[in-house]
């Protein structure tokens, strides 16, 4: 800003040109306010709702804005399905969060090397993260299908399970959620290879050069060098992985609906079972809530990653 | 002779791997590919092997697709409601990445970091409310309403991605523009814009595959067959009660997604390079 202002200062004649809209100063929030704006009206006020419909007495039958304090809060407790729900949600997230994370690091190793075919193989491994999700996961409903199943053909075929008892991949209670936290794995791994590729890129050859002549193997390498480096924007990528995995609920919407018997409720499909299907927004904006306390812990590990970040 | 075979081992296990890695990610989309060409009779069969044609390869489900479903009004609703979201992001994030960029200190790195973070508010907590609101503006059931809420997650990500890419653009270009004549916003225009092409060509990319990919507000604000985008309509129109067209939901689902992942894998370099590298630093 000061290189226009000296820039400017000697060509008295050409001032009369400039006006108001040209100093950065005020036309830097001029034009930031329209997004600034947009997020307020349709996100920060919207959740300003949610937070007041959670202490009401709101439903779409009996629109009542009566305070109930944190009467919602404790039915929602008390329910055993909740308490089912949140334990189910923190399962879901962490399994899917392991696997996604362990073959993003294999994928992006693998990938890192040269071999021919290489590209072809990145946009293959890629495709479940590229492609809408709701439409990926119709293709495994269809292969844990009860009857056609492609999964139970195959196992049926290698002699791993008996005839008699084909496992309903979707339809008990046990291997729903193996199911639902597979297919989240699924088409959450090929985000974790892209971060990963990413991170490995950005280590300095010469680092690795210098750890190698010093005698470092490869596991060495690979965990006293490598690691740390990457480890904030492995951080990030984990954040968002799990914040999105512990609000999504189109992947188990999909395959099973929260059954059977609530098995694979989420706290996502269970908000919008009771909020609106049933039309109770109240009780669904309190199941919803219960998601904010994490999604803070997960902003201020992310800011400080931010921070720390260095690549 | 030893040293041979362990190369031999070492080099198998390695495309061992590599072959897992991608029959795990890609299987299904193969099973979709062959469930689409499939007649019911070959789909339906317990006795053949499913990996492969058993009868001659069909369109009838295409054909039925086409013809007996909405999903040609579903692909131009979700091609719409891309277009006028991509059309809204821009004129937000372009301006807000521009100024985010060239703000003076810290302020622009932790205004920039506050819009990002509402990235993070995911639609579980916002669907409620944001029925209320899409009421209140008279869209329910209408694919506008989708209009007006999918910018709330495209503009924060855009923004983002557009301050890097802008960051990018030395300084010195638009100041020598602003000597010979140039209004500030003149100078934007004509060095930065130009400059930022391929940067704002990734970020349309990239807001109209979030948007087609959209699932959760699809299925909160949208009941009519006729408003739905392909996502919605695909996975819920298709099923009727108990019974599924695998072939028609197969080719629809395939049909749908290889023009989003061909986009995608175009611009996959640039895209990692957009996320990990300008912004913060």
């Amino acid at each position: 800003m000061s290189a226009i202002a000296e820039a400017g200062a000697p060509r008295r004649t050409a001032r009369s040109r400039f006006t108001a809209f040209d100093r950065l100063e005020v036309l830097g929030p001029l034009f930031i306010i329209p997004a600034i704006l947009y997020v307020v009206v349709l996100v920060g006020l919207p959740f300003l709702l949610a937070l007041y419909y959670s202490v009401s007495a709101y439903s779409i039958f009996n629109p009542s804005w009566t305070f109930v304090g944190l009467k919602n809060f404790r039915e929602v407790i008390d329910s055993e399905i909740f308490r089912r729900t949140l334990a189910n949600t923190l399962i879901f997230t962490i399994s899917a969060q392991i696997i996604g994370l362990l073959l993003g690091k294999i994928g992006a190793m693998l990938l890192m090397q040269e071999f021919p075919g290489r590209r072809l193989a990145r946009a293959l491994i890629v495709l479940p993260w590229a492609v809408p999700v709701s439409l990926a996961t119709l293709a495994w409903v269809w292969m844990f299908d009860s009857l056609y199943s492609v999964i139970n053909w195959t196992l049926l075929a290698a002699g791993l399970i008996d005839p008699a008892h084909r496992p309903q991949w979707l339809g008990q209670e046990d291997l729903a959620m193996i199911a639902v936290a597979t297919v989240h794995a699924w088409r959450l791994f090929p985000f974790g290879v892209v971060i990963f590729l990413a991170g490995f890129t950005s280590v300095p050859q010469d680092v690795l050069d210098a750890a190698t002549i010093d005698g470092a193997g490869f596991w060495r390498r690979n965990y006293q060098i490598i690691l740390p480096i990457i480890a904030p924007i492995i951080m990030i990528a984990l954040i968002f992985g799990t914040v999105f995995t512990f609000t999504d609920l189109s992947v188990v919407y999909l395959l099973t609906k929260g059954g059977p018997i609530n098995s694979t409720q989420v706290l996502g499909t269970l908000a919008f079972q009771v909020g609106i299907l049933s039309g109770d927004v109240a009780h669904g904006a309190a199941i919803c809530l219960f998601l904010f306390p994490f999604l803070l812990v997960a902003v201020i590990l992310l800011l400080r990653s931010l921070r720390r970040r260095e690549i | 002779m030893p040293r041979l075979a362990g190369k031999v081992v070492g080099q198998s296990s390695f495309y061992g791997a590599v072959v897992t890695l991608v029959v795990f990610a890609a299987f299904p989309f193969y099973w979709m590919l062959i469930t689409t060409f499939k007649t019911d009779g070959d789909l339906y069969n317990l006795k053949s092997i499913p990996y492969w044609f058993n009868a001659p390869p069909t369109l009838e489900h295409l054909k039925y697709l086409f013809e007996d479903t909405l999903f040609v009004q579903w692909l131009s609703n979700s091609a719409l409601i891309g277009l006028c979201v991509v059309a809204i992001t821009l004129l937000v994030a372009l301006p807000a990445g521009y100024g985010l960029a060239r703000m003076p200190g810290r302020s622009g790195e932790n205004l920039s970091i506050g819009i990002f973070l509402t990235y993070l508010v995911p639609p579980t907590l916002l669907f409620l409310p944001l029925a209320r609101v899409v009421t209140l503006l008279g869209l329910q059931d209408s694919m506008w309403a989708l209009v007006v809420v999918y910018p709330t997650f495209t503009i924060p990500f855009c923004t983002w991605l557009l301050m890097g890419f802008f960051k990018s653009v030395p300084r010195e270009i638009e100041e020598a523009a602003i000597i010979d004549g140039c209004t500030v916003v003149g100078a934007f225009v004509k060095t930065v814009l130009p400059l930022s092409v391929p940067g704002i060509l990734t970020v349309v990319i990239f807001a109209f595959t979030l948007t087609v990919q959209e699932f959760v507000y699809a299925l909160t604000f949208i009941s009519s067959s006729s408003e739905k985008p392909v996502t919605l309509g695909v996975a819920t129109d298709l099923i009727r009660g108990d019974i599924f067209y695998w072939g028609e939901l197969m080719g629809a689902a395939l049909i749908s997604s290889v023009p989003v992942a061909i986009a995608y894998n175009l611009f996959l370099d640039r895209f990692i390079s957009g996320i990990t590298g300008g912004a913060v630093k």
